[in-house]
């Protein structure tokens, strides 16, 4: 791990304050999970760490008249923890409870699971996000992509979004609060994650200088039936090989609207729209959730070395909607 | 006076019972010191610089850079500039720093010139590795298979195999190195204490007597830290230059890259048999990798030997880390492969795994009657015969249930081993042995054959090991420690004890020859009211302790065991994920000196097994030549919520007792894959070929039969 500075700032403005203008300059650290191993390998070697975790507005999780606000620096565990969360939002509570060992829940945060790197082995490996090597040439088509993407891998990102949570926040309409400068901005948070195009590009809409604050679910979420399932290939201490998290408006039997998403198939969490149409006006019983799931891979385009990753993301959201209808 | 022998099952007072190892209290609380946890006063931090290039010629290494980097006090060039590299991963430079990072940083600023040249980093079979890089491995022909197979009623063909794995030990490898005057002492996490320190005089050039080894705990070698390794001479150079201490750790991307691999093995397996299920033929043609050398030939057939065989092997060289001894050196891989295409082959006569192997077992050879026992009670175990259903008649749903065999061998033995024991005047006893304990229990077992020939309690006894300063024992490999140590042990013991019988024996009336050491007592064996206490006879030897000394001797121990073991698992058919219900393990070792290290000894092969079963795998990209995950997110290790239950039986008493002691570290690590493979295949219908056994495995598998309307 190369030298770097630390700030330990005490409130939002301070934090700000100490980001520099690009990632090189300066990272945000809060559970450190992931960006401390980053560092440790030089995968990335930002000059100054802002640790945000002294920063009290960005921590709690509170409910108001527009939702619920969890802000960025609630650890996986006390997301996993939340009573009022477990009733509401079983989906989310599954996700950050399914997200593998109790040293990454107890250090690793909200924000942290979402701005978190893939696990892309070339990338970890210092070929870069693209994976490419010394000439240029991608690796990943070429080489053991059994991890990789499955939809929207037409490159040059082939890297699967590792987020435990967001299919289930996109899933519900949440949107994520980011400071930077003077301002404050909200944005949807399916429009926070990206493929990106070039190595100069990250795998989200985050500039160096900004800061997620808080994760906002929406008032009326609640009434929206969730339930997320992975498919791991161990129980104990795995990254999922691919998840399902669905969110439906049930109404006398009905699946009245859904929402279907999917983890670890792309390189952004994956919206199944096609699926969602198939189940929408149905019972979410054994056969219409088959439907949806064989609709969720329709588009997809497994690599050399993937092919299995259709079969797991098809049987994702067929149990995820089983077990959404059953709550 | 005592004789060496062990004593009859009414006489043995610690022998067979079980006992929490000595040690344990020490390394749950931390207070053991692993290689690892030494730190000298003015310690420097040793890194390597290691090949970044599968294969490449290593044209100029400059340091100068890395020697102006805070904080670095000594660069050692470990590779001659011209000569090849032939693996990623490769030693070339290493230097040592005040800190662990800034010997990290400086190890990225030696500046290493290579003409990068053409490697194979795939385990693939010999035609696609094509000329020059095979060689030929042994062939073998015993009756006439052609003849056999043409006649068998029965025939199967299909390959088999298991992957490249590593050891993957929690404690890298390593040591720390410090020197006084022409002095040099070494904490290593080492299998083999007595054995590197004259590895380490021969590398350094300095006598054997000036080194000193030391190993007093250890975490894990599983038969990958026999050597001092390029590592050890070059930390004890590093110290040299800087005059200071160094510790020189291993990093975990480096523990999985360099410091050693099980080789893969693969093989083509026809196999013939009659209708009645009688084995008749086997031929194969195996192949396999263990990096640039060339590796061993793999005991195929392993253990049930068809009557007419032929088998070939040839090894494929690639530019991955060498192999090394990786807990009974190609068993598993053979055991997988023959297993495996037994079952296979009971599976098309159609017959019963069990039955089949019961009606062939002749054919295991002179160990014939246990494995019969063996299978037997395994199977009363599992309830084989309850749950037992063949393949392809399972109820509906996506969980399909299935149940697999599996038997293996080992030889054991025990190694040379010298013991020193000491009775001191107040009652005080030591044993003094150049071993180590690998994590095995070694240093219980040493406390109880000293305790038991003596008639004291584990806790009188003082073991001291892991220094090569100690009387010479040999390397903790091929499950030779127990044979040896106590062995030894008990032969220093008993010489020790008849010392101070004879010494004693006037006091008690008495010839030394009537007397024994029993219960805390030393007593005259045929009126035992003629007594007195330990303590009593011990002081009777006034200022002066008895020291005597002892040699593993063949009397006390012996070779060859056998165990068989069954799996049940349920396999998700849509995910293709296996679970492990339960596998149970019986297994022989001859006489079992400590119970609860024995079933130990079982259950974590089993842990190791299921690993290797399911989810270990060196990944290689050939691309770039380099390993794709040396780290612990994927490089995966089953975890608690993995393994199952588990239920071990030790097979003792009379058939065993009286062959004396024989190790047991390797044999029952060798069948949990193919029990495993084979239960997949009863629950699914279909056999997945290899292991581990992904759940990409077994969806291609399934897709397979269900596209040629097998399954």
């Amino acid at each position: 791990m190369e030298a770097f500075a630390y700030a330990r700032p005490t409130s939002q403005k301070e934090a700000l304050a100490s980001l520099g203008g690009s990632f090189e300059e300066s990272a945000v650290l809060a559970g450190g999970t992931d960006l401390l191993s980053l560092m440790k390998n030089y995968v990335v070697t930002p000059k100054r760490l802002v640790d945000i975790r002294g920063v009290k507005e960005f921590g709690g999780i509170t409910r108001g008249a527009g939702g619920v606000r969890i802000g960025a620096t609630v650890t996986l565990q006390e997301l996993a923890d939340d009573a009022g969360l477990r009733k509401d939002f079983p989906g989310i509570v599954a996700a950050a409870a399914a997200v593998p060992s109790m040293q990454i829940r107890n250090m690793g945060t909200v924000a942290g699971d979402l701005c978190q790197r893939p696990r892309c082995w070339y990338f970890r490996n210092g070929f870069g996000l693209l994976a490419h090597d010394p000439k240029g040439k991608p690796l990943v088509p070429g080489g053991d992509n059994r991890y990789h993407a499955i939809l929207g891998n037409e490159g040059p990102a082939y890297f699967v979004n590792p987020s435990s949570l967001a299919p289930m926040l996109i899933a519900l309409g949440a949107a994520i609060e980011i400071a930077g400068g003077a301002a404050t901005r909200k944005l949807e948070l399916d429009k926070f994650f990206r493929a990106p195009h070039g190595e100069n590009q990250r795998e989200y809409t985050l500039a160096p200088n900004e800061i997620v604050t808080a994760v906002l679910i929406p008032e009326g979420a609640a009434n929206w039936k969730t339930a997320t399932y992975e498919v791991r290939e161990k129980q104990a201490l795995d990254w999922p090989l691919a998840t399902a998290s669905v969110a439906l408006r049930i109404d006398g039997g009905t699946v009245r609207e859904a929402r279907l998403m999917m983890g670890h198939v792309a390189p952004v969490p994956w919206r199944a729209q096609e699926a969602e149409r198939v189940l929408a006006g149905k019972a979410p019983d054994a056969e219409s959730a088959a439907k949806a799931g064989e609709a969720a891979v329709r588009g997809a385009h497994p690599l050399s070395g993937n092919k299995y990753k259709v079969q797991l993301a098809r049987v994702a959201v067929k149990r995820a909607i089983l077990e959404a209808g059953r709550a | 006076m005592a004789d060496y022998h062990w004593p009859p099952a009414d006489k043995r007072f610690l022998i067979g019972k079980s006992f929490t190892r000595l040690d344990g209290p020490a390394k749950s609380s931390g207070r053991a010191k692993y290689a690892y946890d030494i730190n000298r006063r003015g310690m420097l931090y040793g890194k390597m610089v290691l090949s970044p290039h599968a294969h490449a010629k290593v044209k100029s290494i400059d340091t100068a850079a890395a020697e102006r980097m805070p904080g670095v006090r000594a660069v050692l060039v470990m590779f001659e500039p011209g000569k090849e590299v032939l693996w990623a991963g490769q030693e070339i430079v290493a230097l040592a720093a005040d800190t662990e990072d800034q010997a990290r940083d400086a190890a990225r600023a030696v500046k290493i010139d290579y003409e990068v040249l053409p490697h194979l980093v795939s385990d693939v079979t010999p035609e696609k590795a094509g000329a020059g890089r095979t060689s030929a491995g042994s062939e073998a022909k015993e009756g006439d298979p052609d003849a056999a197979m043409a006649a068998a009623d029965v025939k199967v063909e299909g390959t088999y195999g298991a992957g490249i794995i590593t050891h993957c030990c929690l404690e890298a490898h390593g040591q720390v190195t410090e020197w006084e005057a022409d002095k040099l002492t070494m904490w290593a996490s080492s299998q083999n204490v007595t054995g590197i320190a004259g590895e380490m005089s021969k590398a350094l050039s300095i006598p054997a007597s000036n080194v000193r080894t030391i190993t007093q705990y250890m975490g894990g070698g599983f038969g990958s830290k026999f050597g001092a390794d390029p590592w050890g001479p070059a930390c004890a150079n590093l110290s040299k230059k800087a005059g200071r201490p160094v510790k020189m750790m291993l990093e975990r991307d480096q523990e999985l890259i360099e410091a050693g691999a099980r080789p893969s093995i693969y093989a083509k397996v026809r196999l013939g048999a009659k209708k009645d299920g009688t084995l008749v033929a086997w031929d194969s043609e195996s192949w396999g990798t263990s990096g640039p050398q060339g590796g061993g030939n793999p005991p195929i057939p392993y253990v049930m030997r068809a009557p007419n065989r032929r088998t070939k092997h040839t090894a494929v060289l690639t530019n991955t880390g060498p192999g090394r001894a990786w807990r009974a050196p190609n068993h598993p891989q053979s055991c997988v492969i023959t297993m495996c295409a037994l079952d296979d082959l009971a599976a098309a006569i159609p017959m019963d795994p069990l039955d089949f192997f019961l009606k062939n077992i002749e054919f295991t050879g002179e160990r014939g009657k246990s494995y019969h026992e063996e299978l037997l009670k395994a199977a009363d175990m599992i309830e084989w015969k309850k749950k037992w259903r063949p393949r392809s008649t399972q109820d509906s749903g996506p969980v399909k249930r299935g149940l697999g065999l599996s038997i293996h061998t080992w030889g054991g033995g025990g190694h040379q081993s010298n013991a020193t024991c000491t009775i001191h005047p107040d009652g005080s006893v030591e044993i003094n042995i150049g071993s180590q304990d690998l994590g095995t229990g070694t240093r219980t077992i040493i406390a109880l054959v000293a305790g038991e020939t003596f008639g004291l309690p584990l806790s009188a006894i003082t073991v001291n090991i892991g220094d090569s300063r100690y009387p010479a024992s040999g390397a903790s490999g091929g499950s030779t420690t127990v044979g040896g140590v106590s062995a030894s042990t008990r032969r220093a013991a008993t010489n020790a004890l008849n010392e101070l019988l004879a010494k004693v024996a006037p006091y008690l009336d008495a010839k030394p020859d009537d007397l024994e050491a029993a219960e805390g007592m030393v007593r005259v064996a045929q009126n035992p009211g003629r007594a007195m206490t330990w303590s009593q006879a011990c002081a009777k030897l006034g200022a002066a302790p008895i020291s005597a000394a002892g040699q593993r001797s063949l009397d006390l121990i012996s070779s060859g065991v056998g165990g068989a073991q069954m799996a049940e698992v349920t396999v998700d058919t849509e995910t293709g994920i296996v679970h492990i219900e339960e596998i149970v393990a019986v297994q022989d070792c001859g006489l079992v000196l400590n119970q609860k290290t024995a079933e130990s000894q079982v259950f974590g092969a089993l842990i190791m097994g299921v690993t290797y079963a399911l989810y270990e795998e060196k990944l290689m990209d050939e691309q770039t030549g380099l390993c794709l995950n040396p780290d612990m997110e994927f490089y995966k290790l089953a975890g608690l919520a993995d393994i199952g239950k588990f239920r071990v039986h030790m097979m003792t008493g009379p058939g065993y007792d009286e062959r004396g002691v024989i190790g047991l570290g390797e044999p029952p690590v060798v069948s949990p894959g193919a029990a495993i493979s084979n239960a997949v295949a009863n629950a699914i219908g279909v056999r997945v070929p290899t292991i581990p056994i992904t759940p990409a495995k077994v969806l291609a598998a399934l897709e397979g039969a269900a596209s040629t309307g097998r399954a």
